[in-house]
Formats: structure tokens, sequence, C-alpha cells
């Protein structure tokens, strides 16, 4: 194995004491996906800001290679709507040569707005530019906190593809946010599973039975995630995502099913 | 040069050189204040210079220094006690702006062998402008555009995104500080013509009034400094015709530039 992106070696980071993140042992390899899930307040955002090296860590160590260049995708992008720029003009910002821009909105599919206005970017269309953004620095390491908010249901699932297949092309490490648990799961190679401490971490598969990952999330989560990677033998998927808090009736639950 | 005497000599036309030497960095100033939201924070600068006033008497140093450093040194508690989050920032912008505008008013009433003209500091004069004056305006406001030029993509993109600024290297709290620096500098220099209690206006309105027209950040700046130049051309002819206060009359000029343009765009767009 070659040398590791980022080294967390027992991160603590308390505010007033009361510690956020207590410690944490992580490692991203060049090539990795790692998801991070969590409850609300369980120190998630927190936690890849210290690997960002915007948050100070109260103890431990962050290891960073050398010269490793990170992309970050951040929550989302508020523009003051009194500062007018376009996406040529955000991308250009990044201090990147106006073709390496292009070349990665055409990656991300949002080439055909360069000369639009940013605030009159769907969610969605915000989402795909952060990703361009991050991009267009040629990450070693792209992180990414909760990417696929505001993102319509269609395009949550072609979003973390999109993560898959640029992780592929640039041989980046990637470790992001989500709470979309179901396509976090499919898309992923590691999760750890963050409640303050690591509660457990590993495989989808393995982690959805874990004792410590049902007891953070409810049985009703960890067995539709187990439902969710039988899903193409089996119909429980519709049962899962009932349980699993979608809040919806029933017409919706025939709609979310359609799309599978 | 007898011509550059001539209009030297003038207080008129000190008064007009010394305006539009400020609104040349009040233009782009005046767009970070509203892009980063800082209009009450400028105001709360503005109004301690009164108490950077009364302190350049106390200990006899030269006006603009005790402004200057009356300004930044209230900028950096302001910036630490924001920090701490006991109180809201607009609460703690509110304590601070009219302590320090009184804290100045009760110190210099201490003071009656100094003989200041407080209507003239408050809301600016036309008179009071001198040579020296015109120094400060011109040094303050070339080393405000060279360091605006040259630290002006780290500025608009920590203005942008802060975090994500950071993470791509830009050292996002010291660009802080020299833009409160800057402010400090323009606030300083920029009291004689429109007074205290006007300052943060001759920032805000032009740079919201360009807004209405600009397509990118560097348009938008180049508009406000127009915008400016206009409410100093036209405020201080108005001053100089109808005597009416300096300060006032620009704020009046520039608050009408910004009705016209407003009020004709939406004609233009519905």
């Amino acid at each position: 194995m070659t040398e590791p992106l980022v080294t967390l070696k027992q991160v603590t980071i308390a505010f007033d004491d009361r510690p956020v993140v207590d410690r944490v042992d992580l490692q991203v390899h060049r090539g990795d996906i790692i998801t991070i899930i969590g409850p609300n307040g369980a120190g998630k955002t927190t936690l890849i800001k210290a690997v960002l090296g915007i948050q100070r860590v109260t103890q431990g160590s962050v290891k960073l290679t050398r010269n490793l260049t990170v992309g970050y995708v951040p929550q989302h992008l508020a523009l003051e709507s009194t500062l007018p720029l376009t996406v040529r003009r955000f991308m250009a910002l990044s201090g990147r040569s106006d073709p390496e821009c292009r070349a990665a909105l055409e990656k991300t599919g949002v080439e055909h707005l360069i000369d639009a206005s940013i605030h009159h970017l769907s969610g969605g269309e915000k989402q795909r530019l952060l990703l361009a953004r991050a991009l267009a620095r040629k990450p070693d390491l792209l992180v990414l906190d909760e990417p696929a908010q505001g993102v319509d249901i269609n395009g949550q699932a072609a979003l973390y593809d999109l993560i898959r297949q640029l992780r592929d092309q640039l041989h980046c490490g990637v470790i992001m946010i989500s709470h979309d648990l179901h396509l976090v799961m499919a898309a992923t190679d590691k999760v750890i599973c963050l409640n303050q401490h690591i509660c457990c971490s590993g495989y989808p598969a393995d982690i959805s039975h874990d004792p410590a990952f049902i007891e953070t999330f409810g049985q009703p989560v960890a067995e539709s995630l187990a439902v969710y990677h039988h899903h193409h033998n089996h119909r429980h998927d519709l049962h899962g995502d009932v349980v699993s808090g979608v809040v919806t009736d029933d017409s919706h639950k025939e709609c979310d099913h359609a799309h599978h | 040069m007898p011509i550059i005497d001539a209009v030297l000599d003038d207080f008129f036309w000190r008064a007009l050189l010394g305006g539009l030497g400020v609104a040349l960095v009040a233009g782009p100033l005046g767009c970070f204040v509203v892009w980063r939201r800082m209009a009450y924070f400028g105001d709360t600068l503005a109004h301690s210079a009164l108490l950077g006033i009364a302190l350049s008497f106390l200990i006899s140093v030269p006006l603009n220094v005790g402004v200057i450093i009356t300004c930044v040194v209230l900028a950096i508690a302001l910036v630490l006690l924001s920090r701490s989050h006991t109180l809201a920032t607009d609460t703690l912008l509110g304590i601070l702006a009219h302590s320090a505008l009184a804290i100045g008013l009760v110190t210099l009433s201490f003071m009656p062998d100094v003989r200041v003209d407080l209507t003239g500091l408050l809301f600016g004069d036309l008179l009071a402008m001198s040579r020296d004056d015109l120094l400060w305006i011109y040094g303050g406001a070339l080393l405000i555009l060279l360091l605006l030029m040259k630290l002006w993509r780290s500025l608009l993109m920590s203005t942008i995104h802060e975090e994500l600024a950071r993470v791509e290297g830009i050292p996002v709290e010291r660009l802080r500080l020299v833009l409160m620096l800057m402010f400090s500098l323009v606030i300083a220099v920029a009291m004689k013509i429109v007074g205290v209690l006007l300052i943060t206006a001759l920032l805000i309105i032009p740079a919201a009034t360009a807004r209405r027209l600009a397509r990118s950040p560097e348009h938008m700046t180049l508009l406000a400094v127009i915008f400016g130049f206009v409410a100093v051309g036209g405020g201080l002819t108005l001053s100089w015709n109808l005597d009416t206060p300096a300060g006032p009359s620009v704020v009046v000029t520039a608050f009408s530039v910004f009705l016209l343009i407003y009020g004709g765009a939406r004609q233009t767009q519905t």
C-alpha cells in the first residue's frame, strides 16, 4: 500500500471542554472513497474541517502528505446577491487557466452554463459547479460536505456516480459526509459511522449488522440498508424506504419505487 | 506651477479634489462593505473616529493618526468580541458604535480649551480641507489602491466563500485585518469632507447604485467610483451654491443618483 494521503491519529476536538470529535483515527489512501455518516451534531463537519486544516484540533495529530492538493466542495454556496459573478469568473478565481476550468465544467456537466450568473443556478447546478471548482485544482484529495444537498432524487444518484467516476479518472482519495444512506451505501467503499467517536466503520454490508450502528441509527435503518443490498433480487426496498424515515404517503412510495 | 497653486489656494477646489480622492477608494471599499454585509460595522468604526479625535487632543498627536489608531483598535476588539458569541454581532456593534460616539463627545466636553467645530466633524465641512489633508487623502488613496490591486483575487475569493478560500491557502484572517486597516484609513481621511456620521453612506450608496448595472465585481467597483465622483461633485457644488452642509449634500446627491438608477432600471425591465 502506498503512503496514505491523510492520517488522523487520536484526533479530539473540544468546544468549551465538550468533545465534539473524540479520539478519531482515520486514513485516506488514493482511490479510497470514505463516507462519514452520523446523526446531527455528531461532529462530521468538524472532523472534515480538521482534515482540511481549517479547524484546530485539541489533541491528536492530522498529517497530510507533502504537496497535497485538496479540492473542497462545501455544503453550499451561499452567495451574496449583491456580488455580480458569472460561472466563468468564479472558476477563474481558482487561479487555473481557462481551458482547465472549461474541462472541469465539462466533466461535471455544466459547461453550457459558463456565461450564466451564479445567482441564477439551481441547487444541483451549484453543487456541480462547486465540484468543478474543486476538480480544476486537480486534487489529490477530494473532500465533500453533503454534496447532494438541494439536488433532486435522480440528480443525487447521478452525482454520487459522478464522484465515483472522478475518483477513477483522477485516482484521488475521496472523503465525504452524507445523509443519503441508501445512495451512499451503494456508492461507497468504506463507511465511517461517527457519533463524536467512531462507533463503527467498515463496508456497508458489514456495518449494517454492527450492534453499534444499529444502536445509533436504529433497527429500521439498519434493516433498510441490509435490504438495500439485496434489492436487485428482492422486492423489500419499498418497505425499507418507508421505515428509514423518508416521509411519504402511499402514492410517493410508488413514485420512489418507479425510479429504481 | 501657478495654475496648481491657484487651484490649491481656493478652498472649494481643495474640497473637491479631496472629495474625489476619497470617492476613488470609497468605491471599491464600499463594494466590499456591501458584499460582506459590513455596513453596520463601517458605521461603528466611523463613530469611533470621534473618540479618536478626542484622544488625539488629549495626548496631542495629529488627528489623522489618532483616528486611524482608534479605528484599528476598535476593529480588532470587535473581531475578538464577536468570536466569543456571547452577544449577537449587531447588538455588539450597536453598543460599541454609540458608546464610542458618546465617550468621544463627553471627552471633548471635558476639554474647554480645545475649540473644535463639532458640527463640522459630525457632518463635514467644505472649508476644512487643508493642503496637508490633500496629501493625506492622496497618499492614503494610493496606498489603498495598490493594496487592493495586489490582493484583489484573494480578497474577492475570501468574500465569496471564506472556507473555500482558506482551503485554497488564502490567508483569510490577515486579509480581514488589512481590509479593516483600509477602512480605518478611509474613515480618517473622509471624515473632514462628509463627517463621521455620514461616511458609511459614501461607502454604501454608490456601491449599491452600481450593483444595479454591474456585470462583474470589477465593473461594479468602477461604477461605484463614478457614482462616488458624481455624488462628491454634485454635493459640494450644492453646498457651495446654497450654503448647505457639505456631508449631507454629498449624501443627498448620492441618494438621488441611487433613486434615478433604480427607478430607471425598473422601467426598462418591466
